[in-house]
């Protein structure tokens, strides 16, 4: 290693004054200057024994105002995410602390951050914590008041931290209060918000308003959030320090709290049961039972009433068909034309199932005719909404729905048209092609699977098409005997 | 003082009514939900940890708005202040005006968001349409990102359930009482299979939402019981807590001491609460979810079911296991270190990590952690051997806490 007394120092012109080299950093957390001094004492191989950090007094030497950049250093992620926690401590040997941290780690100790039974790491470990709670504490204690006054609303609080936490503690307010305008005051500076972060000069206790018109709504929510029979003074210091309680506005009513609290637990406990003054609801009480839908009619009206669980639909979709029908189609989810028309399988996928129907003997008009899912979804192509698959949320979210729907309707049997039917009914994901035929839904009634009409529609080869269909009427056929 | 613009009287009384009426419902948590920033035009924010805005003078943080609806309610829980056969005031907020509280409070950093229950007026359906929409509420109109705590009603139709999931960061049904014949006894109106099916439908939801990348109560599910209204034992309370976590995917079961109330119902007199015994059952609570502890270590922590009130329940299974230790914090495995009275998982953690880098010396465990006076007897370091320390019978008495309960000031 180099001699510092060959290699002038490169941090001040006192530099050299008894092999010390001493750094003058801006009061405060001094984040982008310690950074500039590491980086040229580093290059200049000064271990830390040699160097004096100056901070907290204007310095004898004035503040070193060379802060040119030396070439940023290569150091692990465990030290950079821990300098800009130290930093702002209000140790005045922080910066020397972390210096030698950054040296040791240079010479060899690479994994040192890990070791945090070292005491320098776990000295450093208990500052970092340190700053961790004053922000904390700064982000839940804070309290704004508005600014009288008409026109844009203005919120001004006056804060006290521990350290030199004001920079680092701002990002959280204009994350939270994004649309509206405020400014934080302490006695180190202030932070102000309109649309853009600044910092300015300290502020005064005087200068943020006097009260503020919920305060006192505040007050009386924490009075009786309160649970005297719980009295537990030390839980309350240690989280809230007496400290803080200056600028909190509810903490004067804490004494109040504390003097009657065991009075009022007591006569609590005392107290003699009363018998009720009123008269028990009886009757509210019975029909409180007998608010669900009782009717598929009020059903269908709670179903109309619901808003597409992922918007863009134009309308609910509800079911088809009589009360009492012997059979009854569950379908995939509404389309393009049955969300323009509000009615179920009219769109050509439900024009081929008419058709099918009918050649297997069913009249579509004594059958029931619903979807597992009762709202469309697409994506926009150019003009055209292309359908979209629901997704297995989906169809449990609607899932109620088409439960209680059959209930009432009551068919005998239940075909399930295509593979989301099937989920919708059973909750469970099987494949169509192999559960196709009678099928047990642990339902109140027969079951039996078979494609969507939609799938019919999507083969390409004529044949083909003409095959699947007729496997399809005759699986119309075999449900509708089954249903007799 | 000056005072810009007072709130209404008759919305500070409600406020007054309605908070006292909701303070019986332990949790409080913000904790869990996505981290959301606000909008150009919106509100609020989540870190992720959640923030204690206070300290009331029990001890207990003061992070959400935590109201009711309204305290009218149907039902008769003996153990509630709201039961219908209570005499306590009663009062009723509208929609709008839990809207204006909760952003009102918002803006002046009083708050995360807001925790709203009701009692039971009208239905179970209307009560709960009513909650959701203060929530839909603040969520569109006020581009509110802040938390949304809402108790959902298992009588109330699924489908409110559904609607609820997709404003709320966290649901919760309360159990309240841990048997079918204690509810049967003290909650006639309640219904143990409804709750627990509303659980698993929102448990089930919670998972699939999480899979799709949607929105249904994404800081998961909470309950609380009731502890000391009946006779179920610490062991029972553990034996269905593990149960609802492991069947429901519950992010927390809150345990909250019988508290004397106002008003108190004939069947159920007040009490002081069993504030010791509680934070013996979250103790528990705590082994289980971070320590790898199952419900049958616990109960063998417990003497007849019940966990001591004098030492924590960790320490009393290691008295009851002296041959596991000592253990050596050098070579034990994290499982085995998690189990030394007085290390937290984080110290332990921390011995993990840095017994790689050299061999750890008494003086350095207690720089890994503040619970060495406990830990000693049970550990073994470099230069440290508690021989005889773990075999004395008075090990108990020296580790264990005074007996008196918290004290009055």
């Amino acid at each position: 290693m180099s001699d510092a007394a060959q290699n002038p120092s490169p941090t001040t012109e006192a530099g050299a004054i008894r092999g010390l080299h001493v750094v003058s950093l801006a009061p405060g957390a001094d984040l982008d200057g310690f950074r500039a001094a590491v980086r040229r004492l580093i290059a200049g191989r000064i271990p830390p024994e040699t160097v004096v950090w100056q901070s907290e007094a204007p310095s004898l030497f004035g503040i070193d105002m060379d802060r040119a950049e030396g070439a940023p250093l290569r150091l692990p992620r465990a030290v950079t995410d821990l300098i800009p926690m130290v930093v702002p401590h209000r140790d005045p040997e922080r910066y020397g602390l972390l210096y030698a941290l950054i040296w040791r780690v240079l010479q060899g100790e690479r994994a040192l951050m890990e070791v945090a039974s070292d005491p320098l790491v776990h000295r450093l470990h208990r500052m970092r914590k340190a700053i961790g709670r004053d922000l904390h504490k700064m982000h839940a204690f804070l309290r704004f008041r508005r600014v009288p006054g008409e026109g844009a609303e203005r919120f001004v609080a006056w804060f006290e931290p521990d350290h030199h936490i004001l920079a680092a503690a701002a990002p959280f307010f204009v994350d939270r209060f994004r649309s509206l305008n405020w400014s934080i005051l302490t006695p180190e500076g202030s932070a102000h918000w309109d649309g853009t972060l600044s910092f300015g000069p300290p502020g005064r206790c005087e200068d943020a308003p006097e009260g503020d018109s919920f305060e006192a709504g505040w007050r009386d929510y924490y009075e009786n959030t309160f649970n005297p029979a719980r009295l537990n003074l030390d839980a309350m210091r240690a989280e809230m320090p007496r400290k803080y309680w200056r600028n909190m506005p509810e903490t004067a009513a804490i004494p109040a709290l504390v003097r009657a609290a065991s009075a009022r637990a007591q006569a609590m406990i005392e107290k003699e049961p009363t018998m009720p003054v009123k008269r028990d609801p009886v009757r509210a009480v019975a029909k409180m039972a007998q608010d669900e839908p009782d009717s598929l009619e009020a059903l269908n009206a709670v179903i109309a009433r619901s808003e597409p669980l992922v918007p863009g639909a134009t309308q609910a979709v509800l079911g088809e068909g009589p009360v009492g029908a012997r059979i009854a189609f569950v379908g995939e989810q509404p389309g393009d034309q049955e969300d323009r028309q509000g009615r179920p399988f009219v769109g050509p996928a439900g024009q081929l199932l008419s058709r099918a129907l009918e050649e297997a003997g069913i009249d579509r008009r004594e059958a029931y005719l619903t979807n597992a899912v009762k709202h469309f979804k697409f994506t926009l192509r150019g003009k055209r909404r292309i359908h979209e698959k629901p997704t297995a949320g989906e169809v449990s979210h609607y899932r109620w729905w088409l439960d209680r729907e059959l209930d009432f309707v009551g068919p005998r049997l239940v075909v399930a048209l295509g593979a989301t039917a099937v989920l919708a009914l059973t909750g469970k994901q099987i494949p169509i092609t192999r559960a196709r035929g009678p099928a047990e839904f642990g339902k109140p009634f027969q079951g039996f699977i078979t494609v969507h009409p939609s799938y019919l529609l999507r083969l390409p080869d004529e044949a083909a098409k003409d095959v699947a269909y007729r496997a399809f009427v005759d699986d119309l056929r075999r449900a509708n005997a089954l249903a007799a | 003082m000056f005072i810009f613009r007072s709130m209404d009287d008759k919305l500070a009384r409600k406020l007054r009514i309605l908070a006292d009426a909701a303070k019986y419902d332990a949790s409080c948590a913000s904790s869990g939900a996505p981290k959301r920033k606000a909008g150009a035009d919106g509100l609020g924010s989540t870190t992720g940890a959640g923030i204690c805005h206070a300290y009331t003078p029990d001890g207990r943080c003061v992070s959400l708005l935590k109201i009711l609806l309204t305290n009218y309610c149907l039902f008769d829980c003996a153990y509630c202040v709201n039961r219908r056969s209570s005499n306590v005031a009663r009062a009723r907020f509208s929609v709008e005006e839990v809207v204006t509280l909760t952003v009102e409070f918002y803006k002046r950093n009083y708050i995360e968001g807001l925790f709203l229950s009701s009692g039971i007026i009208r239905s179970p359906d209307y009560t709960m349409e009513m909650l959701t929409r203060v929530a839909k509420k603040l969520r569109r109109e006020h581009g509110f990102r802040g938390y949304i705590h809402l108790k959902s009603i298992p009588e109330a139709s699924p489908w409110l359930i559904e609607e609820a999931g997709l404003y709320a960061d966290r649901l919760s049904i309360n159990l309240e009482l841990p048997t079918e014949a204690s509810l049967n006894r003290l909650a006639p109106e309640k219904d143990g299979v409804a709750i627990e099916s509303a659980m698993g439908q929102i448990g089930e939801r919670i998972v699939q939402a999480k899979e799709e990348r949607r929105r249904f109560s994404p800081a998961g599910q909470s309950t609380q019981v009731i502890v000391g209204a009946d006779a179920t034992t610490d062991e029972a309370l553990i034996r269905k807590s593990a149960l609802l976590y492991g069947s429901y995917g519950l992010r927390r079961v809150y345990y909250s001491a019988f508290s004397p109330i106002p008003d108190a119902s004939a069947s159920l007199p007040p009490q002081a609460p069993p504030l010791r015994r509680e934070h013996r059952l979250y103790q528990a609570d705590w082994l289980i979810r971070y320590y790898e502890f199952s419900p049958d270590d616990v109960a063998g922590a417990a003497e007849g079911g019940m966990l001591s009130l004098d030492i924590d329940p960790k320490l009393a299974w290691a008295l009851k296991n002296r041959h596991c230790f000592p253990v050596d914090v050098n070579r034990a495995d994290r499982e085995m270190l998690l189990r030394v009275p007085g290390l937290g998982a984080r110290a332990v953690d921390a011995i993990v990590k840095a017994r790689r880098h050299g061999r750890l010396r008494l003086d350095d465990v207690a720089r890994l952690t503040s619970g060495l006076k406990r830990a000693r007897p049970f550990l073994i370091a470099e230069d440290f051997r508690p021989t005889t320390l773990t075999d004395r019978l008075d090990l108990r008495a020296k580790l264990a806490e005074p007996a008196e309960q918290l004290s009055l000031f």
